[in-house]
């Protein structure tokens, strides 16, 4: 990509100078290489031609935040794009902190392009609300679209997915990924045609319901033969599974149902065989209710598995062992913390390929730990995987010398997001803060993206993260801090910074205030349970036309309140569109009229 | 443990005025915009509220005690049974309820039931869904104030804690019913609906499958069942 960007600053410059002017049409096959939403970017801000062909040519169209901009302005200056993605609600939303009916609706956007765009062919959505409505009219306006990827959004049933199966004929992929869906019934699946064959990517793994029905699911599988990824649903029991393997044996990536049965030879055998037929698979999920016995009816395809997701399997860690070290290729694993640390241990030492590691709670509600699953797991995973990048980690203890040495062994981490689940958790060696140790993460692993604190932790930590994580785009923050100094450090310092999310910190008026010519520059900024005040607020969307500051508070109107009150949540973002007008009564959007300041 | 740097405040080059300290504490700005800003606007000049940045101080740990259900971080001893706090540790919905199943599939003992119960909750009128974690709430009280907040903008009657308490009294039920209040039912785990507040707060936990508030006039229907219980009751 370096390449192609030099040649092409080189080529802007001849072009700006009129001595080689290049016909529009060779400098969209030159952007055509260019596919990078950034670097598209960029390009387009070259020059005012430049801006035109690109925005002529630019196929796949990405908004990180539904609110930035409207459905029209978008449709306006890309008259020819062919995907687009959209995100919606901010990320806290997945932990339940931003109430229902806070926003990111679909339709509009489904309106907006249902009549300009009808050749769309893929649409990615990212914590949205999408009802059956919206899903209908997808139905009924993109008879070529091809990709529907649904990833956290809620507000649809399996009707809804029953009007795409029985309209989109040139469906490939269907990907619900976490998404919260009235399951009615199994039979949407009925929805697609016997004469509907394109289907290349299934995930139906959220679906809720036991029901579903397993000879259009069969039938499914079996006609479409480019069938690659399968991902089922809880309520598709093990002795099926061999009987859809059996239709599939091309399948890269499988997610099983429950994996529970009855202990039979028989039902075993099948499923072994099964699986053995399988010589593409690359990647597993599911395993949910695992019956330990029929684990090894997988080690056929172990050798050749990159992806591993035993998120969802309660067993214990001698099995994961077992299995793990029959899986030597491995690149990326989600499991429990049933593992423990002697699992990592044998993780370290089995699967050098290691690239992305997460370790779930099994019991994140107790009190005291029910398995032994410590630093050590993390320090071990650490020095004995030479690729590890990105880790999700859940615990209950940690110390600064822990991570100081986790930091030394992995300075090629880009996301690190450790849980310490009890907040405010001291080095439980020294009960000193855990300023130094996550200092070290940030000092060492210099191309750092995403972080996650967590843990008894001070000011400092952010005067170093502030210091030296300068290509952090992502940081969340829960329990730390002691002032402003502390949000002060890290807007000020933090150049990449994109998206900030802080829950229950003493941060307040004074450093957002100081710091707000940065948020234009930053897609958005969470704060809930800190110490901002109404009044604040209220400047600071007085102040800023181009950012939207809500103030989402179940407690009622914050004008009923004294302006030196502090807010119970707060959502700031940098906007073209101005304020929105789908608010529930329980969000305010501050008002840009400087005049109000006298009020 | 060398992590090779030396962070005293005092090196900082910014001092940020921290809440009663001198008359308002000086404050070296970087940006240029914090000269079209009046710090001491409504902030630190109104009476005793610089309160507001103050992690310690009453208003701000209040706001958090009641939206939260925060232990004090100076509690050494966990205590046996600890009050849960919204979105934390940061485990998704569908992974909590997931692990709850799959203990209680398997059949173990460790666990004393689920550990989280997410039931939606609709309200005759509101154009949108509300989701509740009955297992945040000891009592039918905490449950009512909380609803009664969520839906504080369509509340005409009164939907708080006087109202289910009315429930155990036959003749003011009877009064709610007739008159144009809301009224909290359920639906139970054999499909049908009833009135919240006529079974034992546990029991009514483990049998919810979603809630739904209605109209006083629409809920009649369901009196016959709640006030035979009154009966039984009394």
């Amino acid at each position: 990509m370096c390449v192609v960007f030099s040649f092409l600053f080189g080529l802007s410059l001849m072009h700006k100078k009129m001595e080689f002017p290049f016909p529009d049409e060779v400098l969209e096959h030159i952007f055509s290489f260019i596919q990078s939403d950034k670097d598209r970017n960029s390009v387009s801000m070259v020059c005012k031609s430049w801006y035109e062909i690109e925005r002529w040519c630019r196929r796949k169209v990405f908004v990180g935040n539904c609110y930035a901009v409207s459905p029209r302005m978008v449709s306006r200056r890309f008259p020819e794009f062919r995907s687009i993605e959209l995100k919606g609600k901010p990320h806290f939303a997945d932990f339940n902190l931003v109430p229902d009916g806070w926003g990111g609706y679909v339709f509009p956007w489904i309106v907006e392009m249902a009549g300009a765009f009808p050749w769309l062919e893929e649409i990615k959505l990212k914590r949205m609300v999408v009802t059956d409505e919206s899903l209908e009219l997808i139905a009924k306006s993109f008879k070529k679209v091809k990709v529907l990827v649904l990833s956290s959004c809620e507000g649809f049933s399996t009707d809804g997915l029953g009007a795409i199966a029985a309209s989109c004929k040139n469906l490939e992929e269907l990907d619900l990924v976490d998404c919260e869906v009235d399951d009615l019934s199994g039979h949407w699946l009925s929805h697609f045609p016997e004469s509907y064959t394109s289907l290349v990517s299934l995930n139906i793994s959220c679906l809720v319901s036991d029901e579903v029905s397993f000879s259009a699911l069969e039938r499914l599988v079996g006609r479409c033969t480019n069938l690659r990824t399968l991902r089922l649903n809880r309520a598709v029991p093990l002795d099926k599974v061999a009987d859809i393997l059996r239709r599939a044996p091309q399948l890269v990536e499988f997610g099983t149902g429950t994996y529970a049965a009855e202990l039979r030879p028989d039902v075993y055998s099948d499923l072994a065989g099964a699986f053995s037929s399988c010589k593409e698979l690359k990647s597993l999920s599911g395993f949910w209710d695992v019956v330990p016995d029929y684990l090894p009816a997988i080690y056929p395809v172990c050798s050749k598995l990159t992806s591993l997701n035993l998120s969802y399997a309660t067993i214990q860690s001698p099995e994961l062992i077992k299995l793990v070290s029959h899986c030597p290729n491995l690149q990326r694993l989600l499991v429990l913390d049933y593992i423990e640390d002697s699992g990592l241990e044998a993780l370290a030492s089995s699967c050098k390929d290691l690239q992305e590691l997460r370790v779930f709670p099994s019991d994140p509600y107790g009190v005291e730990p029910n398995v032994s699953l410590t630093e050590r797991g993390l320090v071990a995973v650490s020095s004995g995987c030479p690729k590890l990048m990105s880790v999700l980690y859940f615990c209950r203890q940690m110390s600064n010398e822990a991570l100081v040495t986790i930091a030394k062994n992995r300075p090629n981490f880009t996301r690190f997001r450790l849980c310490i689940i009890e907040p405010r958790t001291a080095d439980y060696l020294t009960h000193e803060p855990l300023d130094v140790g996550f200092g070290a993460i940030v000092q060492y692993c210099k191309e750092l993206q995403r972080l996650s604190l967590s843990g008894l932790l001070t000011d400092r930590v952010f005067e170093y993260i502030g210091k030296y994580a300068k290509k952090l785009e992502m940081l969340s923050v829960a329990f730390a801090g002691d002032s402003d100094l502390g949000l002060h450090h890290v807007l000020s310092g933090c150049e990449s910074l994109r998206k900030l999310e802080i829950r229950d910190c003493p941060f307040g008026d004074k450093a957002l205030l100081a710091n707000a010519a940065r948020l234009e520059t930053m897609r958005s900024l969470w704060m809930s349970s800190c110490a901002v005040s109404f009044g604040a607020c209220k400047l600071l969307g007085q102040k800023m036309p181009r950012l939207n500051v809500e103030v989402i508070d179940e407690r009622g109107p914050p004008d009923s309140r004294p302006e030196s009150c502090p807010v119970d949540k707060l959502y700031i973002y940098r906007t073209i569109a101005g304020p929105r007008f789908d608010m529930p009564p329980f969000v305010w959007t501050m008002e840009d009229d400087p005049s109000l300041l006298l009020s | 443990m060398e992590v090779g740097l030396k962070m005293g405040f005092e090196e900082t080059e910014l001092r940020l005025g921290l809440p009663g300290g001198g008359e308002g504490g000086e404050v070296v700005r970087k940006r240029g915009f914090s000269e079209t800003v009046d710090l001491k606007l409504n902030l630190s000049s109104s009476k005793q509220d610089t309160s507001g940045m103050d992690p310690n101080d009453e208003k701000v740990t209040g706001l958090n005690k009641e939206k939260n259900l925060l232990l004090s971080a100076t509690d050494p001893a966990k205590p046996p049974a600890k009050a849960q706090v919204v979105g934390w540790p940061p485990v998704r919905s569908f992974r909590k309820n997931i692990l709850a199943t799959a203990i209680r599939k398997s059949g173990s003992d460790e666990s004393s039931g689920e550990k989280v119960a997410f039931v939606k909750v609709s309200m005759d009128g509101a154009p949108y869904l509300r989701k509740v974690d009955l297992r945040m709430y000891t009592s039918y009280h905490q449950l009512s104030d909380a609803l009664a907040k969520m839906f504080s903008y369509f509340t005409i009657g009164n939907c708080g804690s006087q109202g289910l308490k009315d429930f155990m009294n036959e003749s003011k039920l009877m009064d709610l019913l007739n008159g144009s209040d809301y009224v909290p039912t359920y639906e139970d785990k054999d499909g049908d609906w009833m009135l919240v507040g006529d079974v034992p707060w546990e029991m009514f936990v483990e049998s919810c499958k979603r809630l739904r508030i209605m109209k006083g006039t629409e809920a009649i229907g369901l009196a016959p069942k709640a006030v035979e219980k009154c009966k039984k009751m009394s």
